[in-house]
Parts: C-alpha cells; sequence; structure tokens
C-alpha cells in the first residue's frame, strides 16, 4: 500500500507505540497535521509555545520512562523548541522531536519559514537527521527511537521536509537494527566490579552518590539493597532525587552548592565515594580540586566520556548502572566477612544530621519552605509527581520535598531553565493521568510560561500550579544579597507582576490565594481533593533564603547558614562556629 | 603534545559539521583536519591533528566516539605511521632567478607544476620537517601563496609473521 511520508511518519509514531504528542502546527507540517487528524490511537496535545512542547514531552518521558514525543513547524517554530531540546539533552532525557522543513528543492536559499535547524540543534541533540528521502523515513524514525531511548538518553530530531511528508511510498517498519556507529556497554568491566566489591567491604567511611543514571536505568531497588547491604549513607543529587527514599534512615538528602550539611560533610570526610550515574557537575561538587579529598572515587556512569571528565577517579566502571549495581551486590556477597567496621561512621553523620538539620523559622507571614513541606505531607504516601520551577523554589524542593518513590520530583537539573515546571507538570499529567501532580513553582518562572494554563484548561488536567509569590527573582535576588552587596538589580518583579488568581479566571482556570498560614495545608487538601485545574498564589516573605549554601568556587564543606540557632550575622561567619563545635570534618582540605 | 587522531566516520552530508563542532564547542584545538573517502565509498576517513595532554585527549577521543556518524577512532603511534602532506607554493620567480628556484626544488624532489612569466608554482609532499625547510628557503624570493592539505596518515603495514 503506498502512503505519504506523513502518513508513514505516524504510522511509525503508533508502531512506536506513542501515546501523546506535544505539538504546535506550523505551514511546513500540515501535511502531518492532516495524517493526524484521522489518527485514533495517539492524542495530540495542543500546547501555547512550541518551548513547552518541549518541556512538556520531556516532563512525560521523566515520569513514564518512555520516550517524549513533539512536534512543531519550521523556522520559528524549530527555533522555539530548541530551549526544551538543549533542557532534555543536558539532562539525558529520551525524546524524539519532529520538526517540519522546507521543501526541498528550495532548502538552502532561506526560504520562508527556513531555519537550519539540524546545524542549530547539533550540539543539543544526542543526534539529529534531515530526512531528505522519504524512502528512509520509517528507518530514521526507528533509529530516532532507539537512539534516544537507548544508552544514555537523550533528544533525537528528525527534520523533514514538506516534500518528503507529501511522497509516496511502500510502507514497511522496519525491526529493531543495529547502528554501525553507536554500542552503548551494558555491562560492567567483571574484574573492576571485583574491585570495587573489595572497596565497599574495606571502606570505614564509604558513601553513595547517586544521580539521574538510577531513575534513567530503573536501578532504585538495586541501588536500595546495595546501599542496605553494606549500610552505606545514600547521598544524591537533585536528578537522582527520589531514586532513593528520604524517609530512609541511610538518606543524606542532596549535596552540592545548596546540599544539607550533612551530606557535604560527608563526602567531605568519606575514604570511598560510590558514585552511581552521576556527571560530577559543578553544582554537585563545588571547587573540585578540593572535593572529596581522601576518598577513593569509583564511578559508574555509561557514557564513557563522563568518567574522569570533570574528576580524577581511581576505579571507573563503564555500564549500565542497574546491571553494574546488580553485579556489584553479587560481588560482594562473595566476600568473606566481616567487613570493616562503620558505626563510627553512622555515629558521625547521625551527630551531624542532630546537629545541622534543614530548618527555617515560620513567621506571620507564609514561608516558602512550610508550604514545601506541606505539599510534601500530603502527596508523598500517594501517586503523586512534583515539578519545580528554577531557582529558589526549586532548591527549597529539592530540601524540603521529601520524595520517596522515582520518577516523582521532576526539575531541570543541567540547564536550569525557568518555566519548566508548568509545562512538565502537564506532561506528566498526561502521562500518568490518576496522579497528583502539582508544580511548585516561582511567580519568575511562571510568567515565562503562563501561556500553557491554556493547554491545561484544553485539556482538562487537574494539575496544581503553586505558585511561591514573593515578586523577586528570588534566587538572583539571593545572590546579589550575599556576594553583590544588596545591590538587587532588576529583580523586583513587585510592579507588574500579574494577579495570578485572575489570571487563572481569564483561563477558565480555578484560581485561590493564600495569605495566611492557617489557610496553607486546607487549601492545598482541597486543591488535592478536587481534581480540577487550580492556580495556588501562595503570598511568601520576600526575602527569605535558601540555606545552607556554598559559595560559588568554595569547597563544598564551606557552607552558609543551616545552622539551628545562629543569626544571620553569624550565617556568614560560620567557619569559627563549627570549629567551635567541633563538628569540622577531621582531615578536611582546608587548613 | 601532538597527536594523529585516524578517524573513520560515515560518508554522509553534515558528518564534518559534527566533529569540527565537536571540537570547537568543547574547546578542543585541531592542528589540522584532512578528509576524504576510502577505498569503500560509504566510510570516509578523517586525520586529526590535535595538540594535547593525555587527559584531555582521552575526553576528545570518548566525546568523538558519542557521535553516531563515527565509526572507528585510532590514536596513531608515531613511530609506527607514515604521515604525508602535500603542499602548493607559487614563489616569485622572475627569468634570472627561475633556475635556481628549479634546483632548489629538485634537490627536495618537488615537482614544478606551474610557470608563469614571474612565479613557478612548487608541489611538494612529505613530512612537515621537509617541507617547513624547503618554504624557509623559498621565503627569501618571496612566497606570493601558499596552500597545504593538512597531515594525511596511515598506521604502517604490519611486518609479515610468517
Amino acid at each position: 500500500m503506498r502512503i505519504t511520508g506523513a502518513e508513514a511518519l505516524i504510522k511509525s509514531l503508533e508502531m512506536e507505540g506513542v501515546e501523546v504528542l506535544f505539538g504546535y502546527p506550523g505551514g511546513m507540517v500540515l501535511p502531518i497535521y492532516d495524517a493526524l487528524y484521522d489518527c485514533k490511537t495517539i492524542r495530540h496535545v495542543l500546547v501555547r509555545h512550541e518551548q513547552c512542547a518541549g518541556h512538556a514531552a520531556d516532563g512525560y518521558a521523566r515520569a513514564t520512562g518512555k520516550v517524549g514525543v513533539c512536534l512543531v513547524t519550521s523556522g520559528p517554530g524549530a527555533t522555539n523548541l530548541v530551549t526544551g531540546l538543549a533542557n532534555a539533552f543536558m539532562d539525558s532525557v529520551p525524546m524524539v522531536a519532529i520538526t517540519g522543513q522546507v521543501a526541498t528543492t528550495v532548502l538552502g536559499t532561506d526560504a520562508f519559514q527556513e531555519a537550519d535547524v539540524t546545524g542549530i540543534t547539533l550540539p543539543i541533540t544526542k543526534h539529529n537527521f534531515l530526512v531528505k528521502d522519504v524512502s528512509l523515513l520509517p528507518t530514521i524514525i526507528r533509529q530516532a527511537f532507539q537512539l534516544a531511548g537507548s544508552g544514555r538518553p537523550g533528544p533525537v530530531l528528525i527534520d523533514i521536509p514538506i516534500d518528503v511528508a507529501r511522497a509516496e511510498i511502500d510502507f514497511k517498519y522496519p525491526d529493531a537494527m543495529t547502528i554501525p556507529g553507536y554500542k552503548p556497554t551494558y555491562k560492567g568491566h567483571a574484574k573492576q566490579i571485583k574491585e570495587a566489591a573489595k572497596l565497599i567491604t574495606q571502606a570505614k567511611k564509604p558513601i553513595i552518590y547517586a544521580g539521574g543514571g538510577i531513575p534513567k536505568s530503573e536501578a532504585w531497588e538495586e541501588l536500595r539493597a546495595l546501599a542496605e547491604m553494606v549500610q552505606i549513607p545514600v547521598t544524591t543529587t537533585l536528578m537522582g532525587k527520589g531514586a532513593f527514599p528520604d524517609s530512609h534512615e541511610l538518606a543524606l538528602g542532596m549535596l552540592g552548592m545548596h546540599g544539607t550539611r550533612y551530606a557535604n560533610y560527608a563526602i567531605m570526610d568519606s575514604d570511598l565515594i560510590l558514585a552511581l550515574g552521576v556527571r560530577f557537575d559543578d553544582r554537585a561538587t563545588g571547587k573540585v580540586s578540593a572535593f572529596a579529598p581522601h576518598a577513593k572515587i569509583v564511578h559508574v556512569d555509561i557514557d564513557p566520556a563522563e568518567i574522569g571528565k570533570n574528576v580524577a577517579v581511581d576505579l571507573p566502571i563503564v555500564g549500565d548502572v542497574k546491571i553494574v549495581i546488580k553485579d556489584m551486590i553479587a560481588a560482594v556477597h562473595k566476600i568473606e566477612g566481616p567487613y570493616a567496621d562503620k558505626s563510627a561512621w553512622h555515629a558521625k553523620i547521625n551527630g551531624w544530621k542532630e546537629r545541622y538539620p534543614l530548618h527555617y523559622h515560620q513567621e506571620d507571614v507564609i514561608k516558602p519552605q512550610y508550604i514545601i513541606e506541606k505539599i510534601s505531607e500530603l502527596t508523598r504516601d500517594r501517586d503523586s509527581v512534583i515539578t519545580t520551577g528554577v531557582g529558589q523554589n526549586q532548591m527549597w524542593s529539592a530540601l524540603f520535598c521529601g520524595v520517596d518513590r522515582p520518577r516523582s520530583f521532576l526539575s531541570s537539573g543541567g540547564l536550569g531553565t525557568m518555566g519548566f515546571g508548568l509545562p512538565a507538570a502537564i506532561g506528566a499529567q498526561l502521562g500518568r493521568p490518576d496522579a497528583v501532580v502539582v508544580d511548585i513553582d516561582g511567580d519568575g518562572c511562571v510568567q515565562m510560561v503562563s501561556q500553557e494554563l491554556a493547554t491545561i484548561a484544553a485539556e482538562k488536567l487537574p494539575v496544581i500550579v503553586a505558585i511561591l509569590n514573593n515578586r523577586y527573582l528570588g534566587n538572583v535576588r539571593q545572590w546579589q544579597e550575599l556576594f553583590y552587596n544588596h545591590r538587587y538589580s532588576s529583580v523586583d518583579l513587585d510592579v507588574g507582576t500579574p494577579d495570578f488568581v485572575k489570571l487563572a479566571d481569564a483561563y477558565g482556570i480555578k484560581g485561590v490565594r493564600v495569605t495566611e498560614v492557617a489557610d496553607v495545608e486546607t487549601t492545598l487538601r482541597a486543591a488535592i481533593e478536587a481534581r480540577e485545574p487550580i492556580v495556588i498564589d501562595f503570598m511568601v516573605a520576600r526575602e527569605e533564603n535558601i540555606y545552607p549554601m556554598v559559595a560559588p568556587g568554595s569547597s563544598i564543606d564551606e557552607m552558609l547558614g543551616g545552622i539551628p540557632g545562629a543569626p544571620l550575622s553569624q550565617m556568614l561567619d560560620e567557619e569559627e562556629e563549627v570549629e567551635e563545635n567541633e563538628a569540622y570534618p577531621v582531615g578536611s582540605s582546608r587548613e | 603534545m601532538k597527536h594523529i587522531l585516524s578517524v573513520l566516520v560515515e560518508n554522509k552530508a553534515g558528518v564534518l559539521a559534527r566533529v569540527s563542532g565537536l571540537f570547537s564547542r568543547r574547546g578542543f584545538n585541531i592542528d589540522s583536519l584532512a578528509v576524504g573517502p576510502t577505498e569503500n565509498p560509504d566510510i570516509s576517513r578523517m586525520t586529526i591533528v590535535v595538540d594535547a595532554d593525555e587527559t584531555r585527549l582521552e575526553q576528545i577521543t570518548k566525546q568523538l566516539h558519542k557521535l553516531v556518524n563515527v565509526l572507528k577512532i585510532s590514536d596513531l603511534d608515531p613511530k609506527e605511521t607514515v604521515t604525508r602532506e602535500l603542499v602548493l607554493i607559487k614563489v616569485n620567480a622572475n627569468p634570472n632567478i627561475r633556475a635556481e628556484i628549479i634546483e632548489t626544488a629538485s634537490i627536495f624532489r618537488a615537482n614544478i607544476i606551474d610557470v608563469s612569466k614571474s612565479t613557478l608554482t612548487i608541489e611538494i609532499t612529505g613530512t612537515s620537517d621537509k617541507i617547513q625547510a624547503l618554504e624557509d628557503l623559498l621565503r627569501p624570493y618571496g612566497i606570493k601563496e601558499l596552500v597545504r592539505t593538512g597531515k594525511i596518515a596511515l598506521a604502517r603495514g604490519k611486518i609479515a609473521e610468517a
């Protein structure tokens, strides 16, 4: 049967099991939209800006583990998608993006709505294709899905000229195929794993540093088994949040710039770091040259290029983290005990945990941390997904929102994309219709993508948009306060911030404003029960800061704040405070 | 330290851009890059000369490996490698010094490939040292134009084990 390229594309997407397609039509994708008109199996979600087609597909992928798919037109449609692609690329999110392109006959002539999209997206996609011959289209789609979802996942773009979409072919969807230059290594080197197992049993002060690779390879059970078997404390990165239960007694929360004091101290004092599916981002490591001075580092990653990229590693293991951890557990079992005693290590860490718990002071005005704690309380025992914007709202969420399940905390890590939270929530809700989806967001972030309230309204998605409204670009303001002598340059959003309740109303969505501490919990409870879209405008303390914090360029144990009872003036001078308490890790890199 | 990477890639549109783009955006410096098809028309060979320490070279190689169109990368051992470069030099040569230049060129086994009233164009292949020596000798006459292909290289054939 001869069908058009556009029809072949839709059929191929069906063969790949695509359920949802996030897109925005335009001239050069009209044949594809025409073919979609008859498609019964794929739900097309019309976003209101192409950037959000990318973020929604991204949120869908993170929440479900499946490949997210988006479709936009040529030129401006594709250039608008760029941020969505870059975000997915930085966080290794499996995605297939389809862009329309001008006809091959005018390609390269600066035709109307032409942009060199494969050229533009070269550095922010795992791979991309320009389809010049319709007969290659099914093969390319097959390869794109294979590339996007396997190995280290990432976004793959397929650029389809309109004449290719119109041309006819005899359609046959190919089986999985080998791609000559693409052979990810899944199984780790046996000898290296054996060596790692030996280190694990000998270490007195080991720590697991787990990242986004854990949820990507669905290795949360293996991670937990490994940690419990040898009683190794676990700190996670922002991308790894949810990979290990925050409620677990071995959990140390997040490390790094806004890590917990106990996670950062433990890393710096450890004698063995098991780095599992992490890439040693500078937000996690702080000053690289001072990172974990006494630790042997075992680094497991599926991408060989990540190993040794930022820090020197003692024992590299290339492979899928799930398979490697399984093998590691087996290898540890083979080593006869008793293993090195870790009770002193646990005591030390528990001492830090007691002395430096995460805390804040709830006063008359609502503190953002309080709202996040309430959201956490109300959602953590059920099927739920938290998405976040970027900035203070994100870091408070990472710190104060306890998450016990994988794929339930979605945040823009590598790129730090303001505006990610709302469209990601849309994608998550479509992927997990029964889940309670809460977007914890900032007033600045929401204003970057507020047009997507229309998508929420149109699709009747019961997303809860919780805005921590401080009328500031809060994170930038915090930096200006701490490192630029309180010179608040261009961060005050007070004048001009819309009335979010009215804005919600304009989109036909319920909007509520909360100004009293007493109303926070009741409003959230009602929103969760209602199963309908809602925007909650929480008016929060304007100049609240995220603590602890590591100043840029410092080692991660040089933290500001986060000491209970210490006034802010002392927070900036906490070095002596810590030494007085003798809580400073022995043998740290600092003089 | 200079390294010669011999990289087999799929002979497809845009592959050169992927490779060169990778170098530029990750801040790796390319000394030279030469590319052309191999005995298999679907595969091209890139010879890339980079100046990098071991850590950096490792990162370059690993990043190159991630490109789906890259099939194989060899870091060629200079002792086990034959390298060549082709250079064309157009040099000022009025009739009274022409013989002198031709004589110099012939000592280097270079070829004269074009003659005009005032210039000679000389073709030379060889190692960088040899090319540099000829260039130095020709410079006093006035080099009008010069073009180099960049280095190409192959690992030496194995001496028969039989």
